[in-house]
């Protein structure tokens, strides 16, 4: 059977792929960032996971507003990158495991989540740069992925706790897949930052650090918010704490932390990173 | 059960809802299109023409022309659509930081480094 080995969060700014073209590891302003990335990339080298379930938000390049689906999932042979208004390179084309995305489709309409399925979706920023971050070498990359692309766009977003609760039902789904699997589960974005109107800039670093820590131990307790109490305590673009959720409900009840960092700022944003494993 | 009643506001801050989806949908429709780099070609070459081939109101031609972020958001603008005018002006988000709120790039990314202290 698959089986969820392990959670990962982690930022998604598009300035992170910039730097990583640039090389600028060692530059003074992103190695607090880089640093903390080699951890995740050994846990990853030793829990070697099949499939990474990758919850990102699209940022315009996929979906418009003439349909806004709440929940898309991905169902294609692969995935690819494209122009996202500043004239991005593409990249190699992210392989897909359409099988597992029909039976995850399968299992979470079946489970009262009516989601959006794509035969065909490109993948931005939100989803490219975590797996630049968790596989930068791609000639060795050997993982497939299953994008999940959630509206963050226009609102009503979905609430923290229908996202935890959709995170409950993959985690479901792939348990009952029946190949033997290992399955990772990237919640990316976050945390708080606020891009558009006189509140610009807004950063909020006790709340970071207290969802660093409830994610962990409390999730439910973030369930609790609202997306309005999420823009105002996190900024506008700090809803996107809701992808952790998801990524957090996928996995058992208990879980341990193999790794975190927290730091600000990269652009406009405090820029979390965990590594979480199942409690045995 | 019934859609959330009115939320408060918050200061400096526009939920890009229902309502300003539709307030500005043109706008953003046509942002949507610099994606592409023959739409940013296009719209370089006239931005009168094109922002009419897409219907936008006299204010949000105007915001258009002005680079105006805010009069932008107040006319249905949503951040993620803008930020391919945006990206196309070759301004990132730090460089609209600051004009949305009043003070210079240099001031703008020191108040995002404080937010670490």
């Amino acid at each position: 059977m698959a089986r969820i080995v392990g959670g990962i969060t982690t930022s998604h700014i598009p300035a992170i792929g910039n730097a990583i073209s640039r090389e600028m590891f060692e530059d003074p302003y992103w190695k607090p960032f880089f640093d903390a990335y080699p951890r995740a990339r050994e846990w990853l080298d030793e829990v070697k996971p099949d499939v990474a379930i990758v919850v990102y938000n699209d940022h315009g390049l996929n979906f418009f507003l003439d349909k806004m689906p709440t929940f898309a999932i991905g169902a294609a042979p692969q995935y690819t990158n494209d122009d996202e208004g500043w004239g991005l390179q593409p990249l190699p084309p992210y392989q897909g495991d359409p099988e597992l995305s029909w039976h995850i489709i399968n299992s979470l309409v079946a489970d009262e989540f009516d989601i959006c399925s794509c035969q065909e979706m490109l993948v931005d920023h939100g989803f490219t740069v975590p797996m630049s971050l968790m596989w930068p070498d791609r000639s060795k990359m050997t993982v497939k992925s299953i994008p999940v692309a959630v509206n963050t766009v226009q609102h009503p977003l979905p609430t923290p706790a229908r996202c935890f609760k959709l995170g409950q039902a993959i985690g479901r789904a792939v348990a009952s897949f029946p190949k033997d699997l290992k399955v990772v589960v990237l919640g990316t974005g976050g945390l708080s930052h606020q891009l558009d109107g006189q509140r610009a800039g807004f950063i909020n670093k006790e709340f970071d650090l207290m969802c660093m820590e409830k994610i962990v131990s409390d999730p439910e307790a973030l369930t609790r918010y609202s997306i309005h109490d999420l823009v105002r305590l996190a900024g506008a673009q700090g809803a996107e704490l809701i992808l952790w959720l998801i990524m957090r409900g996928t996995m058992t009840g208990t879980v341990s932390k193999v790794h975190s960092n927290y730091h600000i700022p990269i652009s406009n944003t405090g820029a979390g990173l965990l590594v979480l494993e199942n409690a045995v | 059960m019934e859609p959330a009643k009115t939320l408060e506001p918050i200061p400096g801050t526009i939920i890009f809802d229902g309502a300003m989806a539709v307030k500005g949908y043109a706008l953003n429709k046509m942002c949507y299109t610099f994606n592409g780099a023959a739409a940013r070609k296009e719209f370089l070459a006239d931005e009168d023409a094109y922002c009419a081939k897409f219907g936008l109101t006299p204010e949000q031609t105007t915001a258009i022309k002005e680079r105006n972020v805010l009069a932008l958001l107040d006319n249905g603008g949503n951040i993620y659509y803008l930020a391919k005018f945006i990206g196309m002006l070759g301004l990132n988000v730090q460089d609209i930081g600051a004009q949305q709120t009043g003070v210079s790039v240099e001031e703008f990314k020191a108040k995002l480094l404080a937010a670490g202290h």
